[in-house]
């Protein structure tokens, strides 16, 4: 059992923000020095193994973000609902899985949700200052105020998590609970959790925790039991402990080896530097041409001739070099 | 009228390059039509969304540009407009495929015009050959608007996720993304010629805001279109009392 989160404290200095603004590590859209000290990194862990699927944490999480989802319709399966959505912060996902090695079929439950990556491609990709901030704890927050709902950071996250409200037309993702985190409380979903598949606590405090349910599942015969961490983005801070971390796919297809996509980097990479340097240069070619060149004037002999070929007289043939590139 | 029910003295067809209301009016100096009110106009609806659309794309495309969100009243109506314009663009410029494409069809002189790049670049028109109404140039620009309009309109399609999102898959996106910023980037780059092009040659301007340029300019830039011209209005029972009869 892991030490739970004591509940809040009522000292009147217990709500104010431990971390904020000034901890901010990345900024959308913007150049920020990153604070000279790091926060300690947090991280959720959650245990797949341990998970029964009641969807506590779902509630939860609309719950404390006050969210309401749409009466929806039964598909026939336990997703409900069958994607994330603007209201829908973190969803169970249930695969039906049949060990080839055992022919035993497994039910593989898996809370999705925002990975609160290390290098986040969301936040890659925006366009907007300030619509997406990575605090220095790890924490990746979107800031709707500055959000212009283009959904670049759909196109930018490797897990396909953010989504777009249609009635503000900003995006929505997990907070990681940033706002009860910053009073020293864990996330909701972690509080609602009856099983604690779902721990909170530091980065470090989670791996040692993960280790130690990986050890135990591998006694257990679990022996491709591991902690899913993916380096691809420089770590998450949302983890999983899975039975079977060699094909993290079979979890309704969490990503084998999550990567911010090349397509995205070269767009916002070189794509952004070469376009800008080709218009440029376009706009500089031309200055120099004008300067080196000089206007290419009508001559009044081409009007004259204009003219007597206008009246049917037809104009003699200009001799060559009659015609000045430059005639005044 | 179409360009069809003219004829030339000898009754032959009129040549491609010559487009409805194009014609040569005699004085001093000689004027010539060259674009009706219905093309500048259109012309114009093209030029103030393409230029609309540069703004609005660049402000999202790179955050040293963001500040030009403020031109459209911010970051959520700039990103929620530029598709918009994108429509009324590629409707404007639809407009002008059809008034013009016929005068931009490769001719046989353009080769040589190309050929001869340096000597276009120096100003040396008496070594061009006598052209059409668009020279090799023109119909670079014509024909590069014409399919980056259409790479940008798809890829912009794929990637209005108000009204198409559920069409494609995210990969498809991010590649509409790339295809949209590169064919952008070459696009502005087409539009800098166009308008370096038209601010080198003298004259011009004219040609787009009166509708006329004069007689010497079509003689010095574009002399068998003139010749065409003044040719077409030399026909038979022409009418009456035009000074050069």
């Amino acid at each position: 059992m892991f030490p739970p989160i004591p509940n809040p404290s009522v000292a009147s200095d217990a709500a104010t923000p431990r971390f904020g603004e000034k901890d901010v590590m990345r900024r959308s859209a913007s150049e920020v020095t990153p604070p000279a000290q790091r926060l300690t990194e947090v991280a959720k862990l959650i245990d797949v193994t341990k998970c029964i699927g009641c969807k506590a944490c779902q509630a939860a999480c609309l719950e404390w973000n006050n969210l309401t989802e749409e009466i929806g319709f039964n598909h026939g399966v336990y997703e409900n609902p069958m994607d994330l959505t603007p209201d829908t912060f973190t969803l169970m996902r249930f695969t039906e899985w049949v060990n080839p090695e055992t022919e035993n079929l497994e039910w593989l439950i898996r809370k999705d949700g925002c990975m609160h990556c290390e290098d986040p491609g969301c936040l890659k990709a925006c366009p907007a200052p300030g619509a997406i901030v990575q605090y220095s704890n790890g924490i990746v927050d979107f800031q709707h105020d500055n959000c212009i709902g283009c959904g670049y950071c759909i196109k930018g996250c490797p897990f396909n998590i953010p989504r777009i409200s249609k009635v503000d037309h900003t995006a929505y993702k997990c907070t990681l609970c940033s706002d009860r985190v910053a009073v020293g409380q864990g996330p909701a979903c972690q509080k609602a959790c009856p099983t604690q598949a779902i721990v909170f606590g530091t980065k470090e405090e989670m791996k040692g925790w993960a280790d130690f349910r990986i050890k135990d599942l591998k006694s257990r015969g679990f022996d491709k039991a591991g902690l899913y961490d993916p380096p691809g983005v420089g770590g998450t801070h949302v983890m999983y402990v899975l039975h079977h971390a060699d094909t993290p796919s079979i979890y309704a297809g969490l990503p084998d080896n999550p990567r911010i996509s090349p397509i995205v980097d070269a767009w916002k990479g070189m794509t952004k530097y070469v376009g800008l340097a080709v218009m440029g240069f376009a706009a500089a070619a031309g200055l120099l041409h004008y300067v080196v060149a000089g206007p290419n004037r009508v001559s009044e002999e081409d009007e004259e001739n204009a003219e007597r070929l206008a009246d049917g007289t037809p104009p003699p043939p200009p001799p060559t070099g009659q015609h000045e590139g430059r005639t005044p | 009228m179409t360009a069809d029910n003219l004829k030339t003295p000898d009754g032959n067809h009129v040549p491609d390059d010559v487009e409805p209301g194009d014609a040569v009016r005699p004085g001093h100096p000689v004027q010539v039509s060259r674009y009706t009110v219905g093309a500048r106009i259109n012309h114009w609806i093209t030029a103030t969304s393409l230029v609309l659309l540069a703004l609005s794309g660049m402000a999202l495309f790179t955050p040293k540009l963001f500040f030009l969100t403020a031109l459209f009243g911010g970051g959520q109506w700039t990103r929620a407009l530029h598709p918009w314009i994108g429509v009324v663009l590629f409707f404007s410029f639809a407009g002008l495929f059809l008034r013009f494409w016929k005068a931009n069809l490769p001719a046989r002189e353009d080769g040589t015009w190309l050929a001869r790049i340096s000597d276009v670049l120096r100003g040396r028109e008496e070594r061009l050959p006598e052209l059409g109404k668009y020279n090799a140039g023109q119909k670079f620009v014509f024909w590069g608007m014409s399919a980056l309009i259409i790479v940008l309109i798809a890829s912009g399609i794929v990637m209005w996720d108000q009204y198409f999102y559920a069409f494609t898959t995210i990969e498809q996106k991010r590649i509409a993304i790339l295809v949209h910023a590169i064919t952008a980037v070459v696009i502005i780059c087409v539009w800098i010629i166009h308008v370096y092009a038209a601010i080198w040659v003298k004259g011009t301007f004219g040609a787009m805001t009166r509708g006329k340029v004069t007689g010497g300019w079509a003689w010095r830039h574009h002399r068998k279109w003139l010749r065409e011209l003044v040719g077409t209005r030399k026909r038979p029972a022409s009418r009456p009392g035009t000074p050069a009869e």
